[in-house]
């Protein structure tokens, strides 16, 4: 049997973390595998605060929350552009539970909202005040310890990114990959591939060839044959890194052309 | 170790009822509150047959922690027939062959109860988004569709 733990603040529960508990924000994770075991672990902490909860607007973008739901996302006016990515996890259901903050730590194929954050270069904030680029905390996310508080994430047109997930089956399945993409008129795309690594990760050859580049067939063909450096997909259930492989600069020329076919 | 108490609102009725540490919702209606309608299934949020309103919307109450609901509102499908009279969703349900072997059923009339509760009159692409998350292996779900739009204009007082 698990003890849990409710903590009025999130700073109060992370002075209670250690390698005996787990902290439980939506459930969709970590009740799977408390469900199946809880091998590992025999805390669970939550915490009650509603500022968790919050999202809003700051002079450099809106600030998210780390128990903001994917609902909440959907539902707030200032993260309109954060919407395909949001409607992208799971079911309704799921979507009334899953949290930014999880989807954060979401491992491989899961993650796809994550995915969207990197391609966007939010910041991460820490429970403790610390704050880090989305690309370096998912480089560290599986040494870190601490608990997160928010994410940041600069303000952009939603006309300038874009969001896709490939999946198997419609309207609803888990990633083949996903695709996010920062495309500023002003130059400096963004590119993340989620599904294709063991993180969300940035396609920073094809950035760098996309650079400057109209969105036509011939012009973002060099981005297209770069977009696989830097990844690292695997075999899975639902495909293998072969297919991944395969079909990612498929599905990236469909993305940048504004073509349908998910 | 102690039991921690929880009392929440099922259907209506005050419940209160004393969980065990990590319990999910799920099980504690189930084997805590007695109340078999929602369905265990995968136990890992793929399959949507534990599917619960709190508050309203739509939960898999298989990964809710039990503690989480206390002074919340739950909805099962054991409270959608009043009395002998059996919800309009119910009814299109059984009328359209909607249930075969019965084992989503529970978990789709909420998801669709959800979703008629906030949107009387939804297009069928919503219908087909709200139960997204429900999956059914019998019956390829156009019966399910068909029957929450026929019970949505039943409900609206229009023609089927």
């Amino acid at each position: 049997m698990l003890t849990v733990e409710t903590y009025s603040t999130l700073a109060e529960a992370s002075g209670r973390l250690g390698a005996d508990a787990r902290y439980l924000g939506g459930g969709t994770l970590l009740m799977r595998d408390v469900n199946y075991g809880a091998d590992g672990f025999a805390r669970l902490l939550r915490s009650t605060d509603p500022a968790l909860r919050q999202i809003a607007a700051t002079a450099g973008g809106v600030r998210i929350g780390a128990g903001a739901t994917m609902s909440d996302i959907i539902a707030a006016p200032d993260t309109a552009a954060l919407v395909p990515a949001a409607r992208a996890v799971g079911g309704p259901a799921v979507r009334n539970m899953a949290t930014v903050g999880g989807n954060l730590f979401a491992p491989h194929p899961y993650g796809d909202f994550a995915t969207a954050l990197l391609a966007l270069d939010a910041t991460v904030e820490w429970a403790d005040g610390r704050s880090e680029p989305m690309e370096t905390f998912l480089g560290a996310r599986d040494r870190a310890s601490g608990l997160v508080a928010a994410v940041t994430v600069p303000r952009v047109s939603a006309r300038d990114f874009r969001f896709r997930k490939v999946t198997r089956t419609k309207p609803k399945g888990i990633s083949v990959m996903s695709i996010a993409a920062l495309l500023p008129g002003t130059g400096n795309p963004r590119i993340a591939f989620g599904a294709m690594g063991p993180t969300p990760l940035r396609a920073k050859a094809a950035e760098a060839a996309l650079n400057g580049v109209r969105l036509e067939a011939q012009a973002i063909q060099p981005a297209l044959d770069a977009c696989l450096q830097g990844l690292a997909p695997i075999d899975d259930a639902l495909a293998s890194a072969w297919y991944r492989a395969e079909v990612a600069p498929i599905h990236l020329k469909r993305l940048l052309l504004d073509q349908g076919g998910y | 170790m102690p039991k921690t108490p929880v009392s929440f609102t099922l259907n209506g009725s005050e419940t209160a009822v004393f969980v065990d540490g990590g319990a999910n919702l799920l099980d504690v209606l189930r084997r805590g509150v007695g109340d078999l309608s929602p369905k265990i299934g995968c136990a890992q949020g793929t399959c949507g047959s534990c599917t619960v309103l709190i508050d309203g919307e739509p939960h898999l109450s298989c990964l809710t922690l039990a503690e989480t609901v206390a002074g919340r509102r739950i909805e099962t499908t054991g409270g959608l027939a009043n009395g002998p009279d059996l919800h309009a969703l119910q009814n299109a349900f059984m009328e359209g062959f909607a249930a075969q072997c019965g084992y989503c059923t529970a978990g789709m009339l909420m998801a669709a109860k959800a979703l008629l509760d906030r949107n009387p009159n939804p297009s069928r692409d919503e219908v087909v988004e709200a139960i997204s998350g429900n999956l059914c292996r019998c019956t390829g779900y156009e019966p399910i569709v068909n029957a929450i739009l026929t019970a949505a204009a039943r409900m609206q007082g229009r023609a089927v």
